[in-house]
């Protein structure tokens, strides 16, 4: 079966020198995907390239084996079967909750707004947000604002989730609450790629951990042997430093 | 939301009976000095050599009210003027705050057309852009081209005005970070949705002051259409005041613009207090 997702010889370079130099990655259908790295090692260039916020400088993105990176296909039609996270929630401040997570349903779907809205309640209230819709997004802490951005983006169903360090900017102690809600969809099957710095959590969640270095995907595989017993001498010592730092 | 009123302490009443005091006292001296301020201002006034004739001249009750029908009618054609052009204002500054904002290559000429417009009408003095449309435009006698030196001045006072709402429109559009537009993208809205969606509201509650300071300069500025022979009220004050033999019509006719002022000002503090309030309003 074609994978949901092929990344082949991407490369990204904004004028001081390629970030990307040639990643190529597949996610397949209900597999989750980790991407670790340093800290500007490219991990959140790879994946707006992969949601086409960023024009490619060379290389090809494949979702469900159409070229989507080529100039000739919609790009908003593309982006409109992958859901992005991103690490500072990037919530529309003038709009509520249910609008925020009813948006995309209704105007770029077409979903009648009563049927978008009951969807959405419906699914605040899995996340424990139920009664939240009517707030603004200044209004809630970091963990509810991510947990809103989350369904926001599964509120159309895309076929591929895109997060990106969606805990990073939360206090320790909200990190649980959205991480839990990653553990449910990651149970119900649906298609992850994720950039993290939570190794542990990676570890437990993912099928598939990489790890982003010098532009390309330097080492891949089941995170017991991605984190536990790497091959790559540049692996080994980006897992010692996380070691020190104590994130694993 | 809390079950029991809190009652204040002894010290909590203390302070709060001390704060009152302290603001009585303030507002006695500003009233006290504001007092003096204006007698002294009074006695100057009234006291210069030349004070009887200039009461006589542009103080006369009398010619105030005889001219205040003619002066109202003007006026009444300033306020359709103001209304009109305000919503075509907004409608063309927003056309142009949007073309300046695309981004890419291929938007190059629109961009360039839209950047020459504001270099054009924003430099452009508003007298002498009345007198070219309203002179030079009919001159050419095109057919279609209007007459009515009513039309011409709004179409001037829309081709200036537009030129700066559009940067103070831009400006607010500009402010809004980035990552809201790649977040709208990534939902799948078109450039387009993005803008009027998310971006707009975020851009346009964050300058509604100064757009609505620029809205008070121009109520003022309806006035120079007077200059092109439209009856409005500045127009209308010069003729009264000419059959009066009396300045005084001007006088009221720039009282009637400062009242008419009045409430756009206080409608733009409001606005301002309530942005920085509003969410959304800050980054
Ligand atoms: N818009 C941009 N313009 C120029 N350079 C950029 C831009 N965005 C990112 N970069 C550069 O690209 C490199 C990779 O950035 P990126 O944000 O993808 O890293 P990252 O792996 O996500 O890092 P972090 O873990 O800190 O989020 C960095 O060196 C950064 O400075
Ligand atoms: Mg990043």
């Amino acid at each position: 079966m074609t994978p949901v997702l092929q990344v082949r010889g991407l490369v990204r370079d904004y004028g001081g020198g390629a970030v990307l130099r040639g990643v190529d990655l597949d996610v397949a259908e209900h597999e989750v995907v980790a991407l670790i790295g340093a800290s500007g090692s490219g991990k959140s260039t790879l994946l707006r390239c992969v949601n086409l916020l960023e024009e490619l400088d060379d290389g090809q993105v494949f979702l469900d084996g159409v070229d989507v990176s080529d100039p000739r296909a919609d790009a908003d039609a593309a982006r409109r079967r992958m859901g992005i996270v991103f690490q500072s929630y990037n919530l529309f401040p003038h709009m509520s909750v249910l609008d925020n997570v009813t948006l995309a349903p209704r105007v770029v779907h077409g979903v009648e707004r009563a049927d978008a809205e009951e969807r959405a309640r419906d699914l605040l209230d899995r996340v424990g947000l139920g009664d939240r819709a009517d707030a603004y997004p200044d209004q809630l802490s970091g963990g509810q604002q991510q947990r809103v951005a989350i369904v926001r983006a599964l509120a159309y169903e895309p076929r591929l989730l895109l997060f990106d360090e969606i805990t990073s900017a939360l206090d320790p102690e909200l990190v649980g609450e959205v991480l839990t809600l990653v553990r449910d969809l990651a149970a119900q099957g649906r298609t992850i790629l994720m950039a993290t710095h939570e190794m542990g959590f990676a570890r437990q969640v993912a099928d598939r951990v990489c790890f982003l270095a010098d532009g390309v995907i330097l080492e891949s595989g089941p995170p017991e042997q991605v984190l536990g017993a790497p091959e790559h001498p540049r692996t080994q010592a980006f897992l010692r430093r996380v070691i020190a730092a104590g994130r694993l | 939301m809390s079950a029991d009123l809190h009652q204040p302490s002894a010290l909590q009443r203390e302070r709060v009976a001390y704060r009152r005091s302290r603001a009585r006292r303030s507002t006695l001296v500003a009233f006290l000095s504001t007092v003096v301020f204006a007698v002294a201002a009074w006695l100057a006034l009234t006291s210069s050599p030349g004070w009887p004739r200039v009461r006589e001249s542009f103080l006369d009750v009398d010619a105030a009210l005889r001219a205040l029908p003619g002066v109202l009618d003007g006026l009444w054609l300033n306020l359709r003027v103001l209304v009109v052009c305000e919503v075509l204002i907004l409608l063309l500054g927003l056309g142009l705050a949007a073309l300046r904002s695309l981004r890419g290559p291929v938007w190059f000429p629109l961009r360039a057309l839209a950047t020459g417009y504001v270099d054009l009408f924003r430099g452009l003095p508003l007298i002498i852009c009345l007198y070219l449309v309203g002179f030079g435009l009919p001159g050419l006698r095109l057919t279609g081209v209007p007459t009515d030196p009513v039309v011409l001045g709004c179409v001037a006072l829309v081709l200036v005005y537009s030129a700066y709402v559009s940067e103070v429109l831009r400006a607010g559009i500009e402010s809004v970070h980035p990552s809201q537009r790649a977040a709208a993208r990534s939902l799948g809205l078109t450039h387009g949705q993005a803008m009027r969606i998310v971006i707009l509201p975020q851009a346009v509650r964050r300058v509604l002051p100064p757009l609505l300071n620029d809205f008070v300069a121009l109520q003022k500025d309806c006035g120079l259409i007077s200059v092109l022979g439209a009856v409005d009220a500045v127009r209308a004050a010069q003729i009264e005041s000419a059959r009066l033999y009396d300045f005084t019509p001007y006088v009221l006719a720039g009282l009637l613009f400062v009242a008419m002022a009045v409430p756009s000002a206080r409608l733009a503090d409001w606005a301002a207090s309530r942005a920085t309030r509003r969410r959304g309003g800050a980054p």
